[in-house]
């Protein structure tokens, strides 16, 4: 029992290094990944200095990233006189703790062996008496419905934020966001549902396992070559979803100033921004997780490499572990990086755009590939 | 009765788009190949020690390719003996809307003709906006902007981006053919005091504020 304690408080010791850490070098990552599209060079001044000399680190201008940290620490912060204090307070928690909390379900490794791992530590490897752990803070049956349920409560985050704060610009922004996020919400679960159907689950980690192994002696069965439909109007809902450009309708700067967060200043500003690339790698730990096979290689398993052609690369436990580890995360940053240059490529829709694309493009899309998948999988297992 | 419906003019032109454009799908990964394109292309540059970047890193660079109607920078011109034309009249410090120049005056009884000239004439170009009005205001043609940048410090604060006397007045005549430096009869005319003067600020106190740029 107080195994699992030790194990669990690790995972969610990762996973929260792991968010905070993407929260921090999305901005960045954003940053410059704008400046070198565009021919520019990005932020580059900020640096820090070893005390009493001048060796000065800048590194890429990673450290603006905590220059805007600690200016929103320190700057005044500034409330309106709203008629609800209370929910204008809660209303940053209310966006941040849930993205927080989906990737309870999300597994970002396989199988963990802490006695097999923990070889050369012989009275540690007994106390774990073999026990195994999946790499997963929560293995759920119904994992895929706990990600839509904190999905669904950001929704209530921004329209309290907008409406407490007692200003129309905010008013509209959270009437917006409210809009946006539901309707594409449905767009998002009608995409899975057809996925659900394919592996005959809704637990992320049985679905990871089914995308371990190769289709059609090359391909590896990752749920994008099952759907690539689902997985392309997926993103699409999950951009919405997070309110990023092209879809960014609830703060469009050039109309409604910050949109539901216009009231908002100092640090609980910085958490509503926070919460927004936290949510990048997020979407794109989901995306990874639903169609990129999450933690999987291609002709890899828990005990090696096996090429075809009986090529095999036994690995040693621990290098297995922190081989999907590192997978898992570089395929959540490359995904990241996509939503990035998605976000300074393409125009922002108007507003009716925004919401005719949802219900008489998207969903009709959605439903026919749904339709298609039932059909399919009805034919082949019958 | 037979009215004609009234036809409203359309004044923009429909989109037409194919149905390829429509999909939307196939134009926006064009799109995105253009960008990841100009990507690939500026991270190549950077990660084989080029410079993947049209910026320029102002103080640390220089451009040298600066039009010749650019208004980079301010010049005192110079009489044939080389003391400079201004006359301390304060104009141009007036009229300017940063508020950067500080002027003081000086009275010279051995120059009847000019008794007035500045023995503290600085800029701040922290401030400065280079809106080109001091030179309008100038009674005199006394200054000047030329295309070329102020050659500020790289390193150091806001107090070090003043320029002086003696760095307005140094400039780069030769390019100037309206006034050229040194002047044609400057054998003639060798006796030089103001300029020495300007060049060591201690005789006549042109800098009274510590910490300016020297």
């Amino acid at each position: 029992m107080i195994q699992d304690l030790v194990i669990y408080a690790v995972y969610i010791g990762y996973a929260l290094g792991v968010l905070l850490t993407f929260g921090t070098v999305l901005t960045w990552v954003e940053r410059k990944q704008a400046a070198v599209m565009s021919d520019r060079i990005g932020a580059n001044r900020a640096y820090i200095r070893i005390p009493f000399t001048q060796i000065k680190f800048v590194w890429w201008g990673l450290f603006h990233g905590i220059a805007d940290g600690l200016k929103m620490l320190l700057k005044e912060d500034w409330r309106p006189k709203s008629y609800d204090w209370y929910a204008y307070a809660v209303a940053p928690w209310v966006v941040f703790t849930p993205v927080l909390l989906v990737f309870a379900v999300i597994p970002f490794g396989g199988t963990l062996d802490p006695g097999q791992l923990l070889q050369s530590l012989p009275a540690a490897s007994a106390w774990f008496e073999g026990r195994t752990y999946p790499m997963q803070i929560a293995r759920l049956d119904a994992g895929l419905l706990i990600v839509f349920a904190f999905g669904g409560m950001s929704i209530i985050g921004a329209m309290l934020a907008g409406w407490s704060s007692s200003n129309k610009f905010s008013m509209l922004g959270a009437s917006r966001a409210g809009s946006q996020m539901i309707s594409y919400e449905l767009v998002m679960g009608l995409t899975v549902l057809g996925l659900i159907l394919i592996y005959g689950t809704l637990d992320l980690s049985a679905i990871v396992q089914q995308q371990s192994g190769i289709l059609l002696g090359f391909l590896p069965a990752w749920g994008v070559f099952y759907q690539p439909f689902a997985a392309v109007l997926f993103m699409a809902a999950a951009i919405a979803e997070n309110k990023r450009i092209p879809f960014d309708l609830p703060e469009a700067e050039s109309e409604l100033i910050a949109g539901f967060y216009t009231e908002y200043s100092a640090m609980k500003m910085g958490l509503f921004m926070f919460a927004e690339f936290i949510e990048i790698a997020i979407v794109s730990a989901l995306f990874t997780t639903l169609f990129l096979g999450g933690y999987n290689l291609p002709f890899m398993s828990d005990a090696g490499f096996a090429f075809p052609g009986n090529h095999v690369v036994p690995m040693s436990h621990g290098a297995v572990v922190v081989t999907q580890l590192v997978v898992f995360l570089g395929k959540v940053l490359l995904m990241s990086s996509f939503q990035i240059l998605i976000r300074w490529s393409l125009p922002r829709f108007r507003y009716d755009q925004v919401l005719s694309f949802a219900w008489k493009f998207m969903l009709p899309l959605a439903i026919a590939n749904l339709t298609v998948t039932a059909v399919a999988v009805w034919a082949l297992m019958s | 009765m037979s009215r004609k419906p009234y036809e409203r003019k359309v004044y923009w032109n429909e989109p037409t788009m194919s149905l390829w454009e429509r999909l939307y799908l196939f134009e926006i990964i064009r799109g995105l190949l253009i960008t990841s394109g100009v990507f690939l292309r500026n991270m190549g540059k950077w990660m084989t020690g080029r410079k993947g970047a049209l910026t320029t890193y102002y103080p640390e660079e220089r451009r040298a390719d600066y039009a010749a109607g650019n208004r980079g920078k301010h010049i005192l011109t110079q009489r044939p003996d080389g003391s400079p034309q201004c006359i301390a009249c304060n104009m141009c410090a007036t009229v300017c809307p940063a508020q950067v120049i500080e002027i003081d005056a000086a009275f010279d009884p051995n120059d009847p003709a000019h008794p007035k000239y500045p023995s503290r004439f600085e800029i701040d170009y922290s401030r400065c906006i280079f809106c080109g009005l001091c030179i309008e205001a100038c009674p005199e043609d006394a200054i000047r902007m030329v295309k070329e940048t102020p050659g500020l410090p790289t390193t150091g604060d806001r107090d070090h981006m003043w320029l002086n006397l003696t760095e307005l007045i140094t400039w780069h005549p030769a390019s100037d053919v309206a006034k050229p430096y040194p002047p044609r009869d400057a054998a003639a005319t060798a006796n030089t005091p103001r300029v020495a003067a300007a060049a060591s600020p201690a005789p006549r106190g042109s800098s009274s504020k510590p910490g300016h740029a020297q």
